[in-house]
């Protein structure tokens, strides 16, 4: 097996093989960024800090209760509410995905983190329920916008061709594919909204007071048990949505929603909001047509932050994909009947569990807490929390015998896994890494805020030194990147898993 | 099927006496369900080592099923021939036919085998694929291959395991007749017992020395083929189909 680049640009006669390569190109590619990447070690004896954390974790423990229930109420209000909203807005948006600008606005939209669409509301809001709302309503409407439209296509057409060709647009597809698409619709939402209050608890680590912001708090006075509970408390919560978000309840969920918000403490002026969109976003140079001082504003910062930040951004995500590779190839088998049983598969389903709801951010700031300010924790907690999400889909995916595959005289144990069910869930693994290979760069981007010098380290330093025209410009800087990385993933993944259904993958987007 | 016929059936328990080897499966009044629906009824049938047996009959008669409760009865024996394959799509025809030798060669030199193809292993698929006709795509993963082509890796599978009990399920049904004659013939050779579930009758009465006929679950008629013109057969299934 030569890896030249013709032999890889051919089909190779096995597919496997064809697998195997891409998989190596994935790991050459993140070595050779390690030697590039800030990956030190700060902390001198993470093992001490690790055990006070460990404790911690067993010994969770919370004073005052009404602080508590506030902020899971919040963080539920905030998630339940945006999802509401942008659901329609983003059917809406489905309905007319042929045109080109609102399939790149829905692009656009999406390709900037929740945190970044916050940091912004910020500015002209504070921190306020409009602010949260906002900062989840947006992306999520240009995920919906694009998801929604994968899962109308996917509909057969016929029902539409009986209609009226004279009727709207928007009626027919009300009479024939929303209604066939719905099944496939909400069961999506269902699983958006579990995202949704992840996104609505890390908005605390920008000040809203959500789950996370008690647990950034917590964390970082170094009372464990105290960020335990809130840790446990989320978990707990994703964990039993199917149990509290009944179809029944959703209404009053809502009201009470509605109810908790906080006020508005910035009465929200229009004049304000102008002068921030049409003033401070740019660059003062630029307002006046100062062209020469324009060009050195945009040397400046790219030189001294964007390429930096692009480059560090890269690097963690490179690492990250090819070791959450690493971590499916050894998780997903203690979660799937196929290969364990009993206890270890109930084992196996909790840590994936644990790994796939713990947001990333999280547990890249317990882990900044053991091995310092570097690329190290982000890389661990991307690879984690990916490898986790993508495992469980596996194993799920194994356990159905989709193609009556299954022999009486298979083998067992070690040589099922290696002959069987690896080859046979490696595509499907593949298509979900590449599904997720924007989201870990959305997310390295984002983890800036903790510290690490990637994109959202800069532009969360533009925020604070109040300098927006910067953050602006790295804030679009960071969607492209994220858009470009989306475009050559959609190629890698036509290319080499062509056979992989789009179908069941939008559980990824 | 309450009315009798002009062709005499034999009892099901009544075998023919002539071969002295000792019953290698034995099945006394089985009968096998799936939730309400009964796929096998009362059957009994004793295999004898050294026969080759065709198992003929329409589709949902009970075939597969059959040969899937004959298989439990000694899988460490068996040479397995599933109508589905169970072939591993990405992987190559090689390392799906090696598959049936995975005990042989144990848990680490068959890992070992994923990453470089061991050179004995190779050497005995390479003459076994070109028996085959597949030695042009030996090394070809099992998802770019035809449906007649993935039938034979099945099949070298089957050969691969090299146990003197076959159980094919419709193991040439893919093949053309010249193809499907010379391989049965084959599979037939290299197994001393066989049970061969299959359409064509005419193979069934050329090369099977036993022939046992199901219908809806059940036994309808078990005889040697010498004893079976291709005219009785056909009635034989005229009467299912009445």
């Amino acid at each position: 097996m030569t890896l030249t680049l013709p032999t890889l640009l051919r089909p190779a006669r096995s597919t496997a093989l064809a697998l195997v390569q891409v998989t190596l190109i994935l790991i050459a590619v993140a070595l050779i960024c390690i030697p590039f990447a800030d990956l030190q070690l700060h902390q001198v004896d993470p093992w001490h800090e690790l055990g006070l954390i460990g404790y911690g974790l067993i010994t969770p423990h919370w004073s005052d209760v009404t602080v508590l229930v506030e902020a899971v109420g919040l963080t539920v209000a905030f998630a339940l509410l945006a999802v509401t909203i942008a659901v329609p807005l983003g059917l809406l948006m489905a309905v007319y995905f042929h045109w080109r600008w609102l399939r790149m606005l829905a692009a656009a939209i999406r390709s900037v983190h929740e945190l970044f669409w916050g940091l912004l509301f910020m500015q002209l809001f504070g921190l306020s329920a409009t602010t949260g709302l906002l900062a989840i309503l947006i992306p999520y409407c240009g995920v919906f916008a694009k998801v929604f439209a994968e899962i109308i296509e996917q509909q057969p057409p016929q029902p539409g061709a009986t209609l009226d060709p004279a009727s709207s647009r928007l009626l027919r597809y009300a009479y024939s594919l929303i209604p066939q698409a719905l099944p496939s619709m909400l069961h999506y939402v269902r699983y958006r909204f579990e995202c949704a209050l992840r996104s609505s608890a890390i908005l605390g680590f920008i000040g809203l007071p959500t789950l996370g912001f008690h647990l950034e708090t917590a964390f970082k006075q170094g009372q464990y048990s105290e960020a335990a509970a809130v840790l446990w408390l989320f978990l707990l919560m994703i964990a039993s949505v199917r149990y509290w978000l009944k179809p029944v309840l959703i209404l009053p969920w809502l009201l009470v929603s509605i109810w908790l918000l906080p006020a508005n403490p910035v009465p929200v002026s229009l004049d304000l909001a102008w002068q921030f969109v049409s003033v401070d976003l740019w660059p003062s140079s630029l307002r006046s047509g100062d062209w020469a001082g324009f060009g050195s504003w945009l040397w400046r910062l790219l030189s001294e932050q964007a390429i930096p930040g692009i480059l560090e951004t890269l690097y963690l995500t490179q690492m990250a994909l090819a070791l959450t590779a690493l971590i499916i190839l050894l998780l997903w088998p203690l979660a799937s009947r196929r290969l364990v049983s009993g206890p270890a598969w109930t084992g196996g389903r909790f840590i994936l569990l644990v790994l796939r709801s713990t947001p990333e951010m999280v547990m890249a700031f317990v882990f900044l807490l053991l091995f310092g300010p570097s690329g190290l924790p982000a890389v661990l907690a991307l690879a984690l929390h990916n490898g986790g999400l993508i495992s469980f889909l596996i194993a799920n995916g194994s356990e159905i015998d989709r193609h009556q595959q299954q022999r009486p005289d298979d083998p067992q144990g070690l040589l099922r896994l290696a002959y069987l069910e690896n080859p046979r869930q490696y595509p499907a693994m593949l298509a979900l890494l590449f599904y997720r290979w924007e989201v870990i760069l959305r997310e390295s981007a984002m983890m800036g805020i903790l510290g690490i010098a990637t994109l959202g380290f800069y532009i969360d330093s533009a925020f604070s030194e109040i300098r927006f025209d910067r953050a602006f410009f790295l804030i679009i800087i960071t969607a492209l990147l994220n858009i470009g990385v989306d475009a050559i993933a959609r190629r890698l993944r036509q290319r080499y898993l062509p056979q992989t259904s789009r179908s069941s993958d939008n559980e990824l987007t | 099927m309450t009315d009798s016929t002009s062709i005499t059936l034999s009892p099901a328990d009544q075998q023919p006496e002539v071969i002295a080897e000792p019953p290698l499966l034995q099945l006394r009044n089985r009968s096998l369900h799936y939730g309400n629906q009964t796929v096998l009824c009362d059957i009994s049938l004793t295999i004898r080592a050294g026969e080759k047996v065709a198992l003929v009959g329409p589709s949902g008669a009970g075939k597969s099923s059959l040969l899937v409760v004959l298989h439990e009865l000694a899988p460490a024996l068996t040479a397995l021939c599933p109508q589905n394959g169970g072939l591993v799509e990405v992987l190559s025809v090689y390392q799906n036919m090696f598959m049936g030798g995975l005990q042989r060669y144990g848990t680490l030199a068959s890992l070992w085998n994923l990453v470089r193809p061991l050179p004995s292993a190779v050497a005995e698929l390479e003459s076994l694929a070109a028996r085959l006709g597949l030695d042009e795509k030996l090394w070809n993963s099992v998802d770019r291959l035809s449906g007649g082509q993935r039938q034979r890796v099945t099949i070298g599978r089957a050969l691969f395991r090299r146990q003197p009990l076959l159980l094919a399920d419709e193991p040439v049904s893919a093949l053309d007749p010249l193809q499907a004659t010379s391989l049965l013939t084959y599979l037939l050779e290299q197994h001393q017992t066989a049970v061969v579930s299959l359409h064509n009758r005419q193979l069934a009465l050329e090369l099977f020395d036993r022939v046992v006929v199901m219908h809806n679950g059940k036994i309808l008629h078990d005889g040697p083929s010498a004893e079976l013109s291709p005219e009785q057969l056909d009635e034989l299934y005229r009467y299912q189909e009445s």
